[in-house]
């Protein structure tokens, strides 16, 4: 269905907007005077720094904990590593690392240069690492250039078997099915590693854990198989987490092509500290912009835990503010890509109608974003030609109100990650769909006073309530009265709390430098 | 003919043709892999068969759907079924027998105590993704969950319990050296009771080595093992607090 269907009242819109602004910009605010340890790490991988010490322990940990360690990580990475390079007038930074974590180099001992010098030290160092992430988008714009993926809605598919060397075959299934972006999974409770870990791994649980080696490897068979079939098939990963600013980072370095990025993901679903994730998420979209990676967020999550009939609004809720969030890390609207789902009680009567008026509504209100639809999960059983049956209701309404970004659904949801020919059962569904329904969204117009229309401004009045209210008392206060699905986040509680480092004076904002 | 009231077979259309249908995927490609996927049916014990569907789906993978006869019969007079089998309530009909039966938020404390720095268990129960597909705690609208984490002092504990009022305390103990985990847990279970707050809470606690025995033992209410699932717990409490008439202690 067309843009303007549902003919919301403009002027509403533009009032959600500017409340989700605030409430924005409130957030940027409150969190302007920190860093984090994650984000002091991924500034050194900004840098190149790769590899493990002798214990096993990734370079980065092992320099930011010294440096924290010796209470001098809040003048910023950024700052300490430009004077230790003047000082010992040398420009390898990997061995000034390594030097650093053998205790060759006491780092209590090291008196600070002239702070001129240092900045624009500073300054070409961030320069010339932003250069190499630059190079891969342009890679990628030459790729999507030469081989674009033409058919919408994009079919996105996960492989999760723990070993990268199982999954580069799966991998390669998809994408000859007819994939067009494919997210590795990651291993169990990667989200609340405080390190990033090192090499290609065989050994991961519910999924495989996300490396730089792991990153290149995939999206090197990836390359191989886009030339083949003239289609460069994405690649997604999972920025979230304790890592997120190191995991965007990598993304970019690795050419991969998008992030599943949410703060508010984490807060709710893995008790992160909501201060931490919040800094750490502001890096990462800075980062992955300057890589041209567009972000999925997971607001498909908030109604898994809940009832989409009931708590729909809050889908849209944190769509307003999420879009904002990203705008002010300088991300343009076609790099955001709000995340929904289709888990309304399959025994509701008239379901398909309120999951059209939905899937619409969010489509109106961000007509620029690139929509990530995720389908059923919640009342999938072991019945899995029913679950196939619903799976096709999903790729209906996906069709019909121009989805962008369509994660397929798979019969044996809720018994097991997908097996290989789950995949292919699902992208087939999915593409006879898609082919079928090629022009439909052009053929539908919606009743004024029907029920999808009537569904849609309910959701959309019920979201500008609830957003008026956390932009008067704010977005970590709203996390405390449990807002979001039902679940209370203290800002000062949660995993991660002792990352977070307020800056200094000396402290160089890589947001500024750029 | 069997006698048909004790001899059984799969039914699809008529009685007795032992119809079973099956699908798999043979990581070798068409139609080499398609000899494989005969020799395995027959080796499972079909005759019959009829691949009505096969696919390759690349990278070497082939799909197969197939049909087969089962010819023997299972002779029904040999087994015996338990009916007392214990079944736990699925998510949705837990939380209809919270709503139903408690009609308020059961409040849980939840921690890894003292040196123990592992959530994995914790996680696994409390966090809303839960386990292997079965939701956690934090999903049911009926709890209302304050997760302290991971290397939490006694002291603190109490001290946090005195504050929130809880229904429930859920401690996990993952790693036992030394028997360490033994000593915080029983460390606990007296503190609780020097400061009278023993009787006001479901004490609840759970590692890979826990058994209800060991638990009793400690002072505790429960104990869950390796394996459990999140609504074992959830199904737990919400059954104990009704029991043992714990809901209003704070008040």
């Amino acid at each position: 269905m067309k843009i303007g269907t549902l003919s919301l009242d403009e002027r509403k819109i533009i009032y959600a907007k500017s409340l989700g602004k605030k409430i924005a910009d409130d957030v940027l605010e409150e969190i302007k005077p920190y860093t984090t340890k994650s984000i002091e790490r991924a500034i050194l991988r900004i840098f190149g720094v790769n590899g493990v010490n002798s214990k096993g322990i990734p370079y980065v940990n092992s320099i930011i904990d010294k440096f924290q360690e010796k209470n001098l990580i809040s003048k910023g990475i950024l700052f300490l590593i430009s004077n230790a390079l003047i000082k010992f007038n040398t420009n390898s930074i990997q061995r000034l690392i390594e030097e650093i974590d053998e205790d060759k180099i006491n780092i209590t001992k090291l008196e600070y240069g002239d702070k001129e010098k240092i900045k624009i030290l500073a300054k070409d160092l961030i320069k010339d690492g932003v250069s190499k992430i630059v190079k891969k988008k342009k890679e990628r714009e030459n790729m999507i250039l030469k081989y674009p993926l033409k058919e919408k809605p994009h079919l996105y598919v996960i492989v999760a078997t723990g070993n990268i060397y199982e999954d580069a075959k799966q991998v390669k299934s998809a994408a000859y099915l007819g994939a067009d972006f494919i997210a590795i999974i990651r291993s169990t409770a990667q989200s609340l590693l405080d390190y990033v870990p090192y090499g290609l791994t065989t050994e991961g649980y519910g999924g495989t854990y996300a490396t730089q080696e792991n990153f290149r490897f995939i999206r090197e068979i990836l390359d191989e198989v886009s030339k083949d079939i003239k289609k460069y098939v994405k690649l997604v990963n999972y920025s979230s987490g304790l890592c997120m600013p190191e995991i965007s980072t990598l993304a970019t370095l690795e050419r991969l092509d998008l992030m599943v990025n949410d703060a508010l993901y984490g807060i709710l679903f893995r008790n992160l500290n909501p201060l931490r994730t919040m800094i750490d998420q502001r890096f990462s979209r800075f980062i992955l912009h300057i890589g041209g990676i567009p972000i999925v967020t997971g607001e498909d999550n908030l109604i898994k835990t809940i009832d989409s009939k009931e708590f729909y609004y809050t889908v849209i809720v944190s769509q307003i503010i999420n879009e904002q969030l990203a705008k002010n890390c300088g991300m343009d609207e076609n790099e955001i890509g709000l995340g929904h789902a289709f888990e309304l009680d399959p025994n509701l009567e008239n379901g398909f109608l309120y999951e059209i008026a939905q899937a619409q509504l969010v489509r109106e209100l961000f007509p620029n974003s690139p929509i990530k639809f995720m389908p059923p999960t919640r009342y999938k059983t072991g019945n899995i030609f029913l679950s196939h049956v619903m799976d096709t209701l999903f790729n209906i309404v996906a069709n019909l109100t121009d989805q962008e970004i369509q994660l397929l659904g798979m019969l044996t949801e809720a018994l097991h990650t997908p097996l290989v020919h789950d995949r292919y059962l699902s992208i087939e569904n999915a593409k006879y769909i898609r082919n079928n329904l090629k022009s439909i969204s052009n053929e539908f117009i919606i009743k004024d006073d029907g029920i999808i229309k009537k569904r849609a401004v309910e959701v959309f009045d019920k979201a500008v309530e609830k957003l008026e209210e956390i932009s008067s008392m704010g977005l970590f206060k709203a996390l405390e009265k449990g807002y979001f699905s039902d679940t209370k986040r203290l800002k000062e509680e949660g995993r991660g709390y002792e990352g977070v480092i307020k800056k200094d004076d000396d402290y160089l904002e890589i947001y500024d430098l750029l | 003919m069997k006698d048909k009231e004790k001899f059984i077979r799969p039914y699809g259309d008529t009685p007795d043709d032992g119809i079973i249908q099956i699908s798999f995927t043979i990581p070798l490609p068409l139609p080499f892999s398609r000899e494989v996927a005969k020799r395995i049916v027959k080796e499972m014990g079909l005759s019959d068969e009829n691949i009505v569907f096969e696919k390759d789906i690349y990278s070497g993978f082939s799909f197969f759907i197939i049909y087969g006869k089962f010819n023997k019969y299972i002779d029904i007079s040999k087994i015996k079924v338990k009916n007392n089998e214990l079944t736990i309530p699925d998510f949705f009909e837990i939380e209809k027998i919270m709503e139903e039966k408690i009609g308020k938020k059961i409040k849980i404390i939840a921690c890894t105590l003292g040196s123990d720095a592992h959530t994995v268990g914790l996680d696994a129960i409390i966090n809303a993704k839960g386990y292997n597909g079965d939701n956690g705690l934090e999903r049911y609208k009926g709890f209302e969950i304050l997760n302290l984490g991971s290397q939490i002092q006694h002291e603190l504990l109490i001290k946090k319990i005195q504050e929130y009022k809880p229904n429930v305390v859920l401690i996990s103990q993952t790693v036992t050296q030394k028997n360490i985990h033994l000593k915080n847990l029983t460390l606990l279970s007296e503190l609780l009771e020097a400061e009278n707050l023993r009787d006001k809470i479901l004490l609840i606690c759970g590692g890979y080595k826990i058994t209800p025995e060991l638990a009793h033992e400690l002072g505790y209410d429960m104990g869950f093992g390796a394996n459990t699932y999140p609504s074992q717990v959830a199904y737990y409490i919400v059954n104990e607090l009704i029991k043992r008439n714990l809901l209003d202690k704070w008040s």
